[in-house]
């Protein structure tokens, strides 16, 4: 009996707007109108102002500790704008700030995280996500879930959910990939492979080629796209979306990015990774490109951009206020979301600000003791 | 003799097991290259070479999983898990597997791992980097339970647990990490696990604590008027807990007041007082107070010191059972 292929397979690597501008006009045809890419672009400047701001909020000791979203926002944007606003169901890890707020979350809340407060996490009423997901990758098993459950009560809704190349390594990502084929639930899997998960290169995390094939051991389709190119980040998102609503199950999408920034700001990336290599990713930064193409097809100018960036920083200005000027929560903060309803106990440390019987029960106290003792 | 934090003693106790041991592997997320998020692990993978101080793919469970068929296999390994947090994916690993193949095998194959953990709040981090969960492991059989909260005690601790032939999983008060320094012998030394430090001696009342509440205690203890007489009790090893230590002085006090970050119900609050109870009854002269987190989540770090016991709380209590 001769031996015969099981199975082969082969990834696809999508770009349509490469880092020199140039724009492959058959692939991204009618994909995005022009005042579409305009508005995009915009939102792509905003979003890194912010982030420029956070990190130095974090250096002169007003945040907390920040990871900064620079230089992966076309994949942020491109996927996030794919999605059906107030439609779809976003379920982010912490490096796309810009799919949230495209997605209708206040700019400020995701200062408010990281300046140490829930009240960051609060999603408003309407606004179709989770909050940011700090334990990597645990998220997309929830979003596995939640698409199920839109299966489930057949309404035309997916649900999109983001993580790192490193998240790949956990569990959790291959047991929601199963769970979400399996089942075939309307679920994107959207990886930022920004390269690096803090100080272990992409190498290190798993010895397969792409991330994107990863898919195929799962039967699910999957493709790598440039990460930093907006329009093809954008086609393949919407591709994967469109065939999850119409009942085709889940996909793969690999964005090819890289974290400019350094992992947080508690990194320091020069102590790992080549100045070499970031000057190389630094010239494919997703927005110089894009502003090329605009600046290429007579869609904007000098002008035009300083008048954005104007208005970027006067966005940025209202956010931190907002994120700044909101008062310390209250103490019983701590205590009233444990439950639906406290328990006796968990009563009684709210009122008493005290964990022990002795304080808890003035009677018992040792309030008379001490006089006493005096 | 040298003047070390807490990390540099620990990676002191690293560096001199490793040189002396061949068996002795470190594995972990960013432990390598970048000698760990605390530096805890700098300068090691130099030294040692990446064959010995690896850096894994980020998987908690499989650090946890893979250390353990290492150990079993006649390594030393010292797996690392970034913050408590993330114990989560690789608890199943720790407690029902590592725990538990000495006892299923009938002592057959053992584990003779370390694994090492920052642990608890107040330094501002984001959330699920500010947790206490040593209650969830001191209440798993078969592994043993140490946190230190010097440089000395972590670094003569840290190679006893090395050494022993049982995982140990040993927490690092990371709010400590930088914060304090003192003397620390070069040669290798070993403190037992299973040993409280009396770091103060007293004779009103006995105030039990580990961790970075250590620091906290003795600031209280600071505050208080002269003629208090505080004992204060480091347990350095959570399991197996000195219970020697913690009655003997109790039962000369006549008091006592348990401080720890964790929360208040089913922590090793509860646990020390039942002790108390047990072998101190008719020593005592007031019930025996506990100054705790709340039974809530850790908060964020807006709330996180509001959270914590800290010098006033612990002074109070401290005077209400001795005023009791
Ligand atoms: C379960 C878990 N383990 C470890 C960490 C610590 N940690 C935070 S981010 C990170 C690297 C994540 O890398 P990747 O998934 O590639 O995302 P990126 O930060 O590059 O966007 C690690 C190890 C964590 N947050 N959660
Ligand atoms: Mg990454």
């Amino acid at each position: 009996m001769p031996i015969r292929t099981a199975y082969t397979a082969q990834i696809e690597y999508l770009q349509i707007l490469d880092e020199n501008g140039q724009f492959d006009e058959k692939l991204g045809k009618d994909l995005l109108a022009p005042e579409e890419v305009v508005f995009l672009y915009q939102h792509m400047v905003t979003c890194r102002a912010l982030d420029q701001i956070a990190f130095k909020l974090q250096r002169s000791g007003r945040m907390g500790t920040y990871p900064q979203n620079k230089g992966q926002e076309a994949a942020a944007i491109g996927s996030g704008y794919a999605a059906k606003k107030g439609v779809d169901f976003l379920v982010p890890c912490y490096r796309e700030n810009a799919a949230l707020f495209l997605h209708g979350l206040p700019m400020h809340y995701v200062l408010l995280h990281w300046m140490g407060d829930e009240r960051g996490n609060k999603i408003p009423e309407g606004v179709q996500q989770l909050p940011l997901c700090i334990p990597i990758g645990t998220q997309m098993l929830h979003a596995t879930g939640i698409a199920w459950a839109f299966k489930m009560r057949k309404e035309p809704r997916v649900a999109i959910t983001y993580f790192g190349d490193g998240a790949t390594s956990e569990g959790d990502f291959h047991e929601a990939m199963n769970f979400a084929s399996t089942f075939q639930v309307p679920c994107v899997f959207f990886c930022q492979n920004n390269q690096w998960a803090i100080s272990v290169p992409r190498e290190t995390q798993t010895a397969s080629e792409t991330i994107a094939q990863k898919a195929i051991a799962y039967g699910m389709p999957s493709i790598q796209v440039d990460g930093n190119d907006l329009f093809a980040v954008f086609k393949a998102s919407r591709e994967a979306i469109e065939r999850a609503r119409g009942g085709g199950g889940p996909s793969l999408i690999e964005a090819v990015t890289y974290r400019l920034g350094d992992h947080t700001t508690a990194d320091d990336a020069r102590r790992y990774r080549d100045a070499q290599e970031l000057e190389m990713w630094q010239g494919k930064d997703p927005m110089i490109r894009l502003r090329k193409y605009l600046v290429d097809r007579g869609l904007w100018d000098d002008e035009k951009e300083a008048a954005h960036q104007e208005k970027s920083k006067a966005i940025v200005q209202e956010v931190v206020k907002a994120a700044e000027g909101i008062e310390k929560p209250s103490i019983d903060d701590i205590f009233d979301f444990t439950y639906a309803t406290l328990p006796a106990e968990l009563e009684a440390q709210k009122r008493t600000l005290r964990t022990s019987s002795l304080g808890q029960d003035p009677e018992q106290a040792g309030l008379q003791g001490e006089a006493q003792r005096a | 003799m040298a003047n070390l934090t807490l990390v540099q003693a620990i990676t002191l106790a690293l560096q001199q097991e490793m040189e002396k041991d061949e068996r002795v592997v470190l594995l972990g997320e960013d432990v390598g290259l970048n000698g760990g998020v605390f530096r805890v692990t700098e300068g090691l993978q130099k030294r040692f070479g990446p064959d010995r101080v690896i850096d894994t793919p980020l998987s908690e469970s499989g650090i946890m999983g893979t250390a353990i068929g290492l150990a079993m296999a006649g390594m030393r390994s010292i797996p690392e898990i970034q913050f408590e947090g993330f114990l989560g994916p690789a608890y199943d690993q720790l407690v029902n597997h590592a725990a538990r193949y000495r006892s299923r095998t009938r002592g057959a194959v053992t584990v003779p791992m370390t694994v090492r953990v920052p642990v608890g709040g107040g330094i501002h981090a984001p959330e699920l980097h500010s947790d206490s969960p040593e209650a969830i492991y001191a209440h798993s059989p078969g592994i043993k339970v140490v946190m230190p909260c010097t440089p000395r005690d972590a670094k003569g601790l840290l190679i006893s647990a090395i050494r022993d032939p049982d995982p140990v999983i040993f927490f690092e008060p990371k709010r400590v990490y930088r914060s304090f320094r003192e003397e620390v012998p070069e040669d290798e030394y070993t403190i037992p696990i299973g040993q409280a430090k009396v770091v103060n001696e007293g004779t009103d009342l006995t105030v039990v604590t580990w961790g970075a509440t250590v620091f906290q205690c003795l600031e209280a203890m600071d505050n208080l008027p002269e003629d208090v007489s505080i004992e204060l009790v480091d347990l350095r090893t959570i399991y197996p807990l000195d219970v020697d230590t913690v009655v003997q002085s109790v039962q000369k006090t006549g008091r006592c007041v348990v401080v720890h970050e964790a929360p208040k119900t089913a922590g090793m609050g509860a646990e020390i007082s039942a002790l108390i109870q047990e072998h101190c009854f008719l020593h005592l002269k007031a019930p025996v107070q506990r100054v705790t987190g709340f039974d809530t989540m850790m908060p964020y770090y807006k709330l996180e010191l509001d959270y914590l016991p800290d010098a006033k709380k612990i002074g109070e209590s401290v005077m209400q059972t001795l005023a009791y």
